[in-house]
């Protein structure tokens, strides 16, 4: 079950049914992941990057968004995989943590997908590049296998702070 | 030409509800919080209706009344008294005062607005 | 015609929080001046304005709790009851439920259980059942029937009627309005016209009505006039009731939350001001936009004039529209009286509080953040501060301690102090603690006041035993870290025996900050002018290096710690030598450090934006802006700039 939506009105769509959640999915690399829509507030081009010292790695630093300045994450190198150059058609997915504000570094968004939750199965313990922590399941639609990610785990407290603070 | 009225009381939300339903009814409306800028608001300004609340800080309604009846040409003015409870020592007091009539606290907008009609030719 | 007025509820519980505000103030004063007539009638009064308007707005528990607390307040202004402590007990515990009450209403929930309990406590307190509220008089009128009939009116009014602002001509009007009417005008009266005064109603009438309505509804025309003329409604005579239609309950649809804390009051000369301000630079700024229109070089002098304006008013609009968002700190204080009061109470001390200052004004955003602070400063010290009045009598001192709280404007800075004279901090067991917590070695050094500076340390405690009211003391570590958030800091001052104070300093606007631009490698930061005491390119002789401290500048005979922010920052392709960059000595507590960038840009005014709200804080780091070409640009902090550098150097010494 599959729909194509534009991203920007799916950000204003809810659920559709209790047990359909809709999940953004975007590349990385050769793996294509997927994140609660509901987390999703917009999905940005590329936007200068200010950097932050003592910051972990995948801490690429801030940027502004009308005026906020708002984190921005580096999933590539949060999952440890090659660095990619930031160029005009790198893409920045904006995504509300409680009431924080943070920028995911992806390699392009691919599309809005209805998975219903029978479709989601546990994550096994390998095959991802991406650590199990933030994996909450793995759903798969014909030959696509999306990773689905917990966007809180991933820009929890700990994360954004590890590795820093002297 | 749309006829004046002065609304005198210490509630804000009783001014704005009352502004807003003479408004609708057609009425300029100005304002007071007590009887002392009730009385600042009729210097120099011909208002046709007066509605005022009783209980005020710095000069209540049945003062503010007597004081306005002492200005000649606000003798003939019909004064409404904006009250909590219908009882007769209001009424008399305000009478005495020179109040023309009396609204019982809550009332519906229209039945405001019939009050008004009564008192205003 | 339908008129909606749930438009004005949030004015309502706006107001009917002001009104609780000052009956709660006057409940507390009243205690220790219950004579005071003026409060008394002050405290009804806020009491009688949110009956009012409950009542109005359909609020009926409100109302009818409203009137029972009234009704108790109306027997104590009349002197009728006395003022006792357990009085203003129970009339603050019904300020108390009357909040519970308004939150209720606006949520739509129903009310507490308490209510009806405390509603017979006040009834009780009033010395019998308080009166129903005056019920609205049911419409006696049975249903008419088609038929009209005839009724003979006598209208006599009194001879003042033109006095009371009434036309009887408009009673005659109503009459006709009824049905069919013939009226008669009864002359007798009337003076000659020599002694006639046009003021003075002399006339009477007689009215023929044709009317289906009833002899009720006739004699409610003449409502207004009954007292004071005479009225006859043939064939009946009923007597008549104003015919007060009860309003239908407000259904809240949905929780129209009080205006909270997203919500300003602001004095009308504020917004006027306001208002003049964009229209100078309106002006200032189509004046220059007309100069760059019609461009020639000779009129760069001008167009460099237009801009200057346009700067000025920009800056005061600014600083207006900021002072928009200011409060009194009066506003955060006035919830302590209450406090004190209670808290005092439970743990058996006397407590008497003082303010100052309650009209300096703050930012809303830092007054609503220094509530909870300084919340738990004063429950500190009530419960470690003050002692019992057993042991303050004992002492020497007036059984009843002191709290006092103060704010004061001091340079570009807002000072809050609350103090005490109560027991002061010891020293001795402050050091005693922390080394048992680890805290210092035992074999540490340290000041009296780096002892007292312990307090703010996670983790410290010196409360003998935990007490719910300020839990064990925990919280300074809190307080600390919530002035630091607002760029604040916080000092102890202490004297055994004789009391405490903190002090809390807070900057003053929060949002907007003079800065000097720095480039180091590819970035650029700003550093507050506030910290910056000079810039200097050091010759080779005046850098040298301190075995095992690293680098320092000679600077007028001081000799202070060089840092270089790109090691700092880890930033790559910066001027690593001293003598070829920029040297910007900075200043911070007192103490002066030298920091090595590129070069300098340009000073320039900076709108804060806050790196915590949706990261965290970062040492060394105030915060954030955006500059002219829309990057962002960290704001680097002083203070926590020397931290770090004394960090390396102590580091390097290890």
């Amino acid at each position: 079950m599959q729909s194509t939506q534009p991203a920007g009105a799916a950000a204003g769509l809810k659920a559709n049914t209790s047990d359909v959640d809709q999940y953004l999915t975007f590349g990385l690399g050769q793996e294509e992941y997927g994140i609660e829509i509901l987390k999703v507030q917009e999905i940005k081009g590329y936007s200068a990057i200010t950097p932050i010292p003592n910051t972990p790695a995948h801490v690429k630093g801030v940027m502004n968004l009308r005026g906020t300045v708002v984190p921005v994450v580096d999933l590539r190198s949060k999952f440890s995989m090659e660095a990619m150059e930031y160029n005009k058609f790198t893409v920045i997915i904006v995504v509300t943590v409680g009431a924080k504000i943070a920028g995911l570094v992806v390699d392009a968004v691919s599309d809005v997908l209805n998975i219903p939750s029978s479709e989601i199965r546990p994550a096994p313990d390998f095959g991802s590049r991406a650590d199990t922590r933030f994996i909450t399941g793995m759903a798969s639609s014909g030959e696509k296998l999306t990773v689905l990610l917990d966007v809180d785990r991933l820009l929890g407290e700990e994360e954004l702070a590890a590795g820093s603070e002297s | 030409m749309a006829k004046t009225v002065l609304i005198v009381d210490d509630s804000a939300s009783m001014r704005q509800m009352l502004a807003f339903t003479l408004q609708q009814g057609g009425f300029d409306v100005v304002e007071g919080c007590n009887g002392q800028e009730g009385l600042g608001q009729l210097d120099g300004r011909k208002v046709d209706l007066i509605l005022t609340d009783l209980n005020m800080p710095v000069m209540d309604g049945i003062t503010f009344i007597k004081n306005l009846r002492t200005r000649a040409e606000l003798r003939g003015t019909p004064v409404l008294m904006l009250t909590t409870e219908s009882h007769e020592t209001m009424k008399q007091q305000g009478k005495a005062a020179g109040a023309t009539g009396w609204i019982v606290k809550p009332f519906q907008p229209d039945k405001l607005l019939a009050v008004i009609a009564r008192v205003l030719p | 015609m339908q008129i909606d007025l749930s438009r004005f509820r949030d004015t309502f519980f706006q107001e009917s929080a002001e009104h609780l505000a000052e009956m709660e103030a006057g409940l507390l004063r009243l205690e220790r001046e219950p004579n005071d007539t003026e409060l008394l009638n002050a405290i009804f009064r806020a009491a009688h304005s949110i009956k009012g308007a409950s009542g109005t707005f359909g609020f009926e528990d409100v109302a009818r709790f409203t009137h029972g607390l009234e009704s108790l307040l109306d027997r104590l202004r009349a002197g009728q009851i006395a003022v006792t402590h357990a009085l203003v007990d129970t009339l603050l515990r019904s300020g108390d439920l009357l909040r519970e009450l308004l939150a209720r209403a606006a949520a739509g929930t129903p009310a507490p259980e308490q209510m009806a309990a405390l509603l017979s406590e006040l009834e009780r307190a009033s010395g019998g059942a308080a009166s129903a509220p005056a019920p609205a008089p049911a419409r006696t009128g049975a249903p008419e029937y088609a038929t009209a009939k005839a009724y003979r009116i006598h209208f006599r009014p009194s001879i003042d009627l033109f006095q009371q602002g009434m036309d009887p001509l408009l009673i005659l009007r109503d009459l006709a309005a009824l049905g069919h009417a013939v009226a008669t005008a009864d002359a007798s009266q009337l003076p000659p016209l020599t002694s006639l005064d046009p003021e003075q109603c002399y006339l009477g009438w007689t009215v023929r009505l044709e009317t289906t309505k009833t002899a009720e509804e006739i004699r409610d025309v003449f409502a207004f006039v009954e007292d004071s003329a005479e009225i006859g409604v043939e064939p009946e005579a009923l007597e008549a009731q104003p015919a007060a239609v009860p309003v239908a309950a407000a259904e809240p649809k949905s929780a129209a939350a009080p205006a909270g804390t997203a919500s300003l009051r602001v004095a009308t000369s504020k917004v006027d001001k306001l208002i003049d301000l964009v229209g100078e630079l309106v002006i200032a700024q189509s004046m220059a936009k007309a100069i760059v229109d019609a461009f020639e070089p000779s009129r760069l002098h001008q167009l460099r004039e237009a801009m200057a304006e346009t700067e000025r008013y920009t800056r005061e609009l600014q600083e207006r529209v900021m002072s928009v968002r200011m409060l009194p700190i009066g506003q955060v204080f006035s919830r302590f009286p209450r406090l004190v009061r209670d808290v005092a109470a439970q743990l058996g001390k006397r407590v008497r509080v003082e303010m100052a200052g309650e009209e300096t004004e703050l930012d809303k955003g830092v007054v609503e953040r220094m509530s909870d602070p300084l919340t738990h400063l004063v429950r500190n010290a009530i419960d470690h501060g003050i002692e019992t009045p057993e042991e303050r009598r004992r002492l020497g001192k007036p059984e009843e301690g002191l709290l006092r709280l103060e704010a004061y404007h001091q340079s570009g800075n807002v000072m809050v102090a609350v103090s005490d004279d109560g027991r002061g901090l010891n020293a001795g067991r402050i050091r005693q603690k922390a080394v048992e917590r680890g805290l210092i070695a035992e074999n540490a050094v340290l000041s009296n006041e780096q002892a007292y500076n312990l307090i703010f340390e996670p983790g410290f405690s010196t409360a003998e035993k935990v007490s719910d009211v300020s839990g064990r003391g925990v919280g300074m570590d809190v307080v600390k870290r919530n002035v630091q958030a607002l760029n604040g800091s916080v000092a102890v001052d202490t004297q055994a025996g004789g009391g405490t104070t903190v002090s809390i300093r807070l900057p003053l606007t929060l949002a907007i900050l003079d800065g000097l631009l720095l480039k180091v490698g590819a970035e650029t930061y700003v550093m507050p002018l506030v910290s910056i005491v000079e810039s200097i390119r050091p010759r080779a002789d005046q850098v040298r290096g301190v075995a095992g401290k690293g680098d320092v500048v000679a600077v007028r005979g001081d000799v202070l710690p060089l840092v270089r922010l790109h090691e700092l920052f880890a930033i790559p392709a910066a001027v690593t030598d001293p003598c070829c960059g920029l040297t910007v000595i900075m200043e911070s507590g007192g103490q002066r450090t030298a920091l090595l960038v590129d070069e300098l840009l340009g000073q320039q005014q900076v709108v804060v934006k806050s790196l915590e709200a949706h990261y965290r804080k970062v040492r060394g780091v105030l915060g954030a802006t955006i500059l002219g070409d829309g990057r962002p640009a960290l704001i680097l902090d002083a203070a926590g700039l020397a931290e770090a550098a004394h960090g390396i150097s102590n580091e390097e010494t290890a």
